[in-house]
């Protein structure tokens, strides 16, 4: 689409633990960028429930992946766009997802949110506007 | 492979990395930096801190780079530059580190 | 002759709870456990349609299943008991039959 860095979308629409796509998605994301990529992560449909804080997956036997969300912004990953008709559909609201930051280094590490809460037709803007789009 | 601590045998992988992340203590630490032939100063073991405080956190063993950068956030560019790190721990600092401080391999280490 | 169902896809991705819920029988029971759970919860968007046809029979969720997903005990629907792995198999046990919604 354009010269330069490509841009990647990974777009999540699974709850995490009853399948393994979300913690699949999350690992590719963290090999992805290692490369030099202008990476962003889509929270769509049932794939909001990832980002749901309080998780605790102690009596389930299952690594609680939900704090890894939070060391992205170590990985330059710092676009987390969440669909707000997911939520809604889902009777959730942005205070119940975990906070997610990032240091900003062009701004005196300055912290700030990762997550941006997008309308559908948003979103469907930021699909239409990538080199590669990843689904999971 | 194990390892012993106080006639306890610690498992590990067929790589040396513990199977129990529980079981970590400073000791077992020492003794794993032993069988890889790492000499610990204080440096060694601030690395190794950083990087268990950091899977507490975020349930990851940071990547190298994303390590070196944080190393030399907290304690300088002295210590936080690549080859510092490489000549702390010669089979490289997120793989050996993470071994001796009782983590997983990172992810996307091949 | 009461059925134990069990659903453990989540509501907004499969027909699999509302198809059960359409075939439960009064004194059946209908346990939401894995991915299911998100269909015990109030406010959504299938709430409605849930204890409208939930109605004659039990709604039960899996509890560790909702701690994993963050989940909160007062954010289920009216109704929705929880119930532990314990729990689970005196369900099976007090049940005739079980059966699964995949």
């Amino acid at each position: 689409m354009t010269d330069g860095v490509k841009k990647f979308l990974y777009v999540n629409r699974k709850a995490p633990y009853g399948t393994i796509y979300a913690l699949e998605s999350l690992e590719v994301v963290l090999i992805g960028a290692a490369f030099d990529l202008d990476v962003s992560l889509a929270f769509l449909d049932d794939g909001v429930f990832q980002l749901v804080k309080s998780q605790d997956t102690k009596e389930i036997g299952v690594k609680n992946f939900s704090p890894t969300f939070r060391a992205l912004g170590d990985y330059e990953v710092t676009k987390l766009y969440v669909e707000k008709e997911s939520l809604a559909e889902r009777g959730l609201t942005a205070e119940d997802l975990q906070e997610i930051t990032y240091e900003d280094e062009d701004d005196d590490y300055a912290e700030k949110p990762s997550l941006i809460f997008v309308s559908r037709a948003e979103m469907a803007d930021v699909m239409g506007d990538q080199d590669v789009v990843l689904s999971f | 492979m194990a390892y012993e601590v106080d006639g306890q045998e610690i498992a590990t992988d067929e790589e040396g990395y513990i199977t129990n992340l529980g079981e970590w203590t400073p000791e077992l630490g020492a003794v794993i930096a032993k069988a890889e032939e790492v000499d610990m100063t204080d440096e060694h073991w601030a690395v190794v801190n950083f990087l268990r405080d950091y899977y507490e956190e975020y349930q990851i063993a940071p990547a190298v780079r994303v390590l070196i950068k944080s190393i030399k956030k907290s304690m300088g560019p002295e210590v936080g530059n690549n080859k510092y790190m490489y000549e702390l721990f010669p089979y490289g600092p997120a793989k050996q580190a993470c071994k001796i401080a009782g983590l997983p391999k990172p992810t996307g280490c091949v | 002759m009461a059925t134990l169902h069990t659903v453990n896809k989540s509501p907004f991705a499969t027909q699999a709870l509302l198809s059960c819920l359409g075939h439960a029988k009064a004194g059946d029971t209908v346990l939401m456990i894995e991915d299911g759970v998100y269909g015990g919860a109030s406010g959504t968007g299938l709430a409605e349609a849930v204890a409208g046809l939930g109605g004659a029979v039990t709604l039960a969720v899996l509890e560790p299943d909702m701690k994993a997903r963050g989940i909160a005990a007062s954010r289920l629907m009216d109704g929705v008991k929880t119930v532990d792995y314990a729990g689970f198999v005196e369900l099976a046990a007090s049940h005739d039959r079980t059966q699964a919604w995949l």
